[in-house]
C-alpha cells in the first residue's frame, strides 16, 4: 500500500496486487488479487470530488461515478455497490474487463497530470465485497402485468434486459443456444479474467429475480421467433445473440489440423475446461509454439491462454505496428510481461503441412505501414522478398467475428444490414418486424461488454413502452 | 435433465436410445442431429435424430460405441438422465420426388439413413437400400429399412448376412443396370462415402452424403467443423451434415476426424481403468 502523504501533490494511485507474470502465466487463477478496503478507501481518497464531475460522461452508461467513489471513502461499500447497480447490472463484470482507460478514467481530472483515479478496480471492488458478505439485494417481486418477454442470448445484453424487465412485472424467459448462461463472459472472456464463479453468480442473480432460463435452447431451429409470439403467445422478444460467426485468414493451409478459430479454442477451454483435460473430457492441443493473429482483446486472450496450457513460445503476430493494436492497453502489458512475444508488421501467407495433415510453420511477410486506410490507420503493405517461416503446431487467427445466420435467416421480415448485423434503432432497440428488438453486438458488431448492457437497458425501457401502445413505426427501416 | 426412456442393445456396440425431449421431437425432420452432453464434466457430441415420436415427444437415436463418451453413454439405462440435450440441429435433408433413388447405410449409417429413405419413400420415390456393415452383428434394423425400401441389399465384409461384399460392389450393379436412378444417398463411415462418391461419379449420379466431422458447439460459433466442399470452407454443423458428395474433400475430412486420437486414447484408457470396462 502506498504510505499517505500530507501534502497537498496528488497522491499516487494504488495499483492491486498480481499475481508474479511467470507464476501466473502457467496457472488459470485470476491475475489481479484486487483491493483490500483499506487500499479501497485510500484509492477513493485520491478523487478531487469535482464540482462538474465528468468522469461520468465517459461512462457508457452513466454510472453516477462521484456518488459510489464518495461512499467508498466514507467506507460505506455496499452502499456504494447498490449506487453503481442503479445504472449497471453487472459491476463485478465490468469492474474487470471495461476499457476505462478510454471512458471514465480518461476523463478524470487528476489524469491531466498523474494518473487517473482507478475507478474500475473501485467498481470491482466494492461489486466483490458485496458479492463476499453476501448481502447482495433481491428486491421484492412487483405486481405481475400479465405480459410475456422473450429474450434469445445470455450474454450482457440479454442478462441485463432481462434484469430491468423482470423488475417491471413482466414474465421473462431468457433462452441460450448453450448449455450454460453468460455469451462471451463464459465461452470467451478466460478463467483469469474474469472468474466463472462471478459470471454464475450474476446470472443466479438475475433468476433468483424471477427470470427463466432455458439452456440449450437454439432458437431459429426449437422454435422460431413467430412460433414464440403466436403459438406461445410472448408479446415481445429481445434478440441478442452477440457476434458469434468466427473469421479465418482465408490462406492456403488453414483447415489443417492444429489451426483453432479464436472462438474453437477459447471455447474449449472456458466453456469446456479443456485445460482440466483428462479432468474433463473435451481435448485441446497444448502447442508447444503457438502462433495467434490478430491484435484485438480475442488475441490477447488466446495467447495467454495457449501459454497457460503450457507452450514453451507464444508468437502474436500482427500486421499493423503496436500502436493500432485496437486491445487494451492493460492486456498487452500483461501479455508481455507474462512472455507473449510480439512479431508486429507481420501478415501470415500461408500454413504448410507436416505431410500428415497437422500444420508444422506458417509462412509470414513482413509489412510496413502505408497510407492511411477507410479506419483512418495507416494501411499495411507487403514488404517484397520478406518471406520467412515460423515453426509451428498451433495456430489461432484471432482476426474478428461476424453475426450468426443461424437465427437471422428464419426471420424474412427482419431487415439486415450488407455484413448481417440486424438494423435497430440505437436509441430503442426496434427492428423492422414489430415486438422485435435487438441489442448487443449483433446490432454493432464486435464492441464491449458495457455497451451490450447499455443497449439492453434501453431496449428494456423501449419494451416497456411497446407493451403500453404497442406502436411500431417501421417506416424508416423501408428500403434498407 | 433429458430423461432416456428406452434402451435396446442392437449388437455389441451399437446402442439405442428413446429420450425424452418433446420440442426437439416437434421439430425434428429426416437430417437433423443433436449435440448431447452427459455430465457436467463431459464434451459435447453429435447424435443424428434416427426417428421421432412427436406425439410421445420423443426422439431416437442409434450410436455405435467408440471412445469414452459413447461407452460411458452407453452404459446408461432407461431411466437415467443426459445432463444437456440440444437439437434439432443442422440442415434437414432435401426432400421431394425424384423418381428412382438409391441409399446406402454403413455400419451405424443404417441409423441415419431409415428416416431419410422414409421421407424420400412418403414423397412418392421409388427407394433400393443397401445397407451393410463388417460383420452381422453389427447389422441393425433390417425390418425397419424393408419396411421403407422397394429393395433391400444387405452385405458383409465376412459374409455373416447376406452378400459377401463391400457396399459399392451391389451399388455399382445397381448403377449399371438402372439407368433411371437420379439420386443416390451415403451415410456412414468418411472412407465408405469417399468409395461410394467414387462410384456414383462413374455412372454420373449425383450423391448426397452426411459429413461426421468433429464438433464443439454446433451452432456455427466455432469453425471447428469446417470441411471442404467444391473448394469452399464450410461448417457442417451448419451448412450441412449434408453436402454433394463429389465434391467434398474425403481426405481432409479423415485428417481432421484423426486430430485428436492420442487424446481420445488417453481419455478412453483412463474410462476403462475407472469403470472395469475390457
Ligand atoms: C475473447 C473475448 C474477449 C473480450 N474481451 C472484452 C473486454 O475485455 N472488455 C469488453 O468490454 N469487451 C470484451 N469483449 C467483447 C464483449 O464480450 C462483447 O462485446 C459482449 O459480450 C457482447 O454482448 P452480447 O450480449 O451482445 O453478446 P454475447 O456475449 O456474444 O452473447 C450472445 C449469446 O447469445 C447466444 N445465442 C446466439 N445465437 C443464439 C440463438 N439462435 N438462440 C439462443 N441463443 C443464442 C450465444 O450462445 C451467446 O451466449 C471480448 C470478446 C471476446 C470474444
Ligand atoms: C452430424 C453428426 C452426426 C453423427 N451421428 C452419429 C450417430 O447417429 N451415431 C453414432 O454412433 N455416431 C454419430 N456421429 C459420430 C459421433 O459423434 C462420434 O462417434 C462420437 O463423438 C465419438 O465420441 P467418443 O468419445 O465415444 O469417441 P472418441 O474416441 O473420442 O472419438 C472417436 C472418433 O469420433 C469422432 N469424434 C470425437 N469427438 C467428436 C465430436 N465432439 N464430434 C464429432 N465427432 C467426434 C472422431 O473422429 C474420433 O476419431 C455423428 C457425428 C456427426 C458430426
Ligand atoms: S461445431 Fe462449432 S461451428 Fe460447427
Amino acid at each position: 500500500m502506498e504510505e499517505k502523504k500530507e501534502d497537498k501533490e496528488p497522491k499516487k494511485r494504488v495499483n492491486m496486487r498480481e499475481q508474479e507474470p511467470l507464476v501466473r502465466a502457467r496457472n488459470f487463477m485470476e491475475v489481479p488479487y484486487g483491493y483490500n478496503p483499506e487500499e479501497a478507501v485510500a484509492e477513493a481518497s485520491r478523487c478531487l470530488s469535482c464540482l462538474n464531475p465528468i468522469c461520468r460522461k465517459g461512462c457508457p452508461v452513466a454510472i453516477d461515478i462521484p456518488s459510489f467513489v464518495k461512499l467508498i471513502k466514507e467506507g460505506r461499500f455496499i452502499e456504494a455497490a447498490w449506487k453503481i447497480k442503479e445504472d449497471n447490472a453487472l459491476p463485478a463484470v465490468c469492474g474487470r474487463v471495461c476499457p476505462q482507460e478510454i471512458q471514465c478514467e480518461s476523463m478524470c481530472i487528476l489524469g491531466k497530470k498523474g494518473e487517473p483515479v482507478a475507478i474500475g478496480n473501485l467498481e470491482r471492488f466494492v461489486a466483490d465485497y458485496e458479492r463476499e458478505k453476501g448481502e447482495v439485494q433481491i428486491p421484492g417481486r412487483p405486481k405481475l402485468s400479465g405480459r410475456k418477454i422473450a429474450i434469445i442470448g445470455s450474454g450482457p445484453a440479454g442478462l441485463s434486459c432481462a434484469a430491468d424487465l423482470i423488475k417491471s412485472g413482466h414474465q421473462v424467459t431468457l433462452f441460450e443456444a448453450l448449455h450454460k448462461p453468460g455469451g462471451v463472459l463464459i465461452y470467451g472472456i478466460p478463467e483469469f479474467r474474469l472468474p466463472k464463479a462471478i459470471v454464475e453468480k450474476e446470472v443466479d442473480y438475475i433468476s433468483k429475480l424471477g427470470v427463466k432460463v432455458v439452456l440449450n435452447a437454439v432458437i431459429g431451429k426449437l422454435f422460431t421467433i413467430d412460433e414464440l409470439f403466436s403459438e406461445q403467445g410472448y408479446d415481445a422478444c429481445f434478440i441478442a445473440t452477440g457476434a458469434g460467426l468466427p473469421m479465418f485468414l482465408g490462406i492456403p493451409g488453414e483447415n489443417l489440423n492444429g489451426i483453432y478459430s479464436a472462438n474453437e479454442f477459447l471455447t474449449r477451454a472456458n466453456l469446456m475446461k479443456a485445460y482440466l483435460f483428462p479432468e474433463y473430457d473435451t481435448p485441446i492441443k497444448k502447442g508447444r509454439n503457438v502462433a495467434v493473429f490478430g491484435g484485438g482483446n480475442v488475441a490477447m486472450d488466446s495467447a495467454r491462454v495457449a501459454l497457460r496450457l503450457g507452450a514453451e513460445k507464444v508468437h502474436l503476430i500482427y500486421r499493423r505496428s503496436e500502436a493500432e493494436m485496437p486491445a487494451r492497453k492493460a492486456e498487452t502489458h500483461h501479455a508481455r510481461e507474462e512472455g507473449v512475444e510480439f512479431l508486429m508488421l507481420t501478415n501470415p501467407v500461408r500454413f504448410i503441412d507436416d505431410g500428415k495433415g497437422n500444420v508444422c510453420a506458417v509462412e509470414c511477410q513482413k509489412m510496413e505501414l502505408g497510407e492511411p486506410d477507410t479506419s483512418g490507420r495507416r494501411k499495411p503493405v507487403p514488404v517484397k522478398g520478406s518471406e520467412f517461416q515460423i515453426e509451428i503446431d498451433v495456430a489461432i487467427p484471432a482476426i474478428g467475428t461476424r453475426s450468426n445466420p443461424l437465427l437471422t435467416k428464419t426471420i424474412p421480415d427482419l431487415s439486415l444490414n450488407k455484413r448481417g448485423y440486424i438494423i435497430a434503432d440505437e436509441e430503442t432497440g426496434m427492428t423492422s418486424k414489430k415486438g422485435v428488438f435487438a441489442g448487443g453486438d449483433i446490432i454493432t458488431g464486435s464492441a464491449t461488454v458495457i455497451l451490450a448492457m447499455g443497449a439492453g437497458r434501453k431496449a428494456a425501457k423501449a419494451i416497456n413502452e411497446y407493451l403500453k401502445w404497442k406502436y411500431w413505426d417501421t417506416s424508416r427501416f423501408v428500403g434498407q | 435433465m433429458f430423461k432416456i426412456l428406452k434402451k435396446e442393445e442392437l449388437s455389441d456396440l451399437v446402442i439405442l436410445f428413446e429420450i425424452e425431449a418433446q420440442d426437439i421431437a416437434k421439430k425434428a425432420k429426416a437430417g437433423n442431429f443433436f449435440t448431447l452432453r452427459i455430465n457436467e464434466q463431459g464434451e459435447r457430441i453429435p447424435l443424428t435424430i434416427a426417428d421421432f415420436d412427436r406425439d410421445r415427444g420423443t426422439i431416437t437415436t442409434v450410436f455405435q460405441k467408440m471412445g469414452k463418451t459413447t461407452h460411458l453413454l452407453g452404459a446408461l439405462n432407461a431411466g437415467d438422465s443426459i445432463m444437456d440435450v440440444i437439437g434439432p440441429l443442422g440442415m434437414h435433408s432435401h426432400i421431394e420426388n425424384f423418381g428412382k433413388v438409391i441409399c446406402v447405410g454403413g455400419g451405424v449409417g443404417i441409423a441415419p439413413t431409415y428416416p431419410i429413405a422414409r421421407a424420400l419413400r412418403e414423397a412418392g420415390n421409388t427407394v433400393i437400400s443397401i445397407i451393410g456393415a463388417r460383420t452381422k452383428n453389427l447389422i441393425f434394423w433390417e425390418d425397419r429399412m424393408r419396411n421403407v425400401s422397394d429393395e433391400l441389399i444387405i452385405v458383409t465384409d465376412d459374409g455373416s448376412l447376406g452378400r459377401k461384399a463391400v457396399v459399392t460392389v451391389p451399388l455399382d450393379e445397381r448403377l449399371t443396370e438402372d439407368k433411371d436412378i437420379e439420386l443416390a444417398y451415403a451415410i456412414g463411415p468418411a472412407i465408405m462415402m469417399k468409395f461410394v462418391c467414387v462410384t456414383t461419379q462413374k455412372h454420373n449420379v449425383k450423391t448426397i452424403v452426411s459429413l461426421n466431422s468433429i464438433m464443439v458447439d454446433a451452432t456455427g460459433m466455432c469453425g471447428a467443423c469446417r470441411v471442404e466442399v467444391g473448394g469452399e470452407t464450410k461448417f457442417a454443423c451448419v451448412d450441412g451434415p449434408e453436402f454433394e458428395g463429389h465434391k467434398v474433400d474425403f481426405d481432409l475430412l479423415m485428417s481432421r476426424q484423426r486430430m485428436y486420437v492420442n487424446e481420445e486414447k488417453i481419455a478412453f484408457e483412463r474410462y476403462k481403468e475407472k469403470s472395469g470396462v475390457k
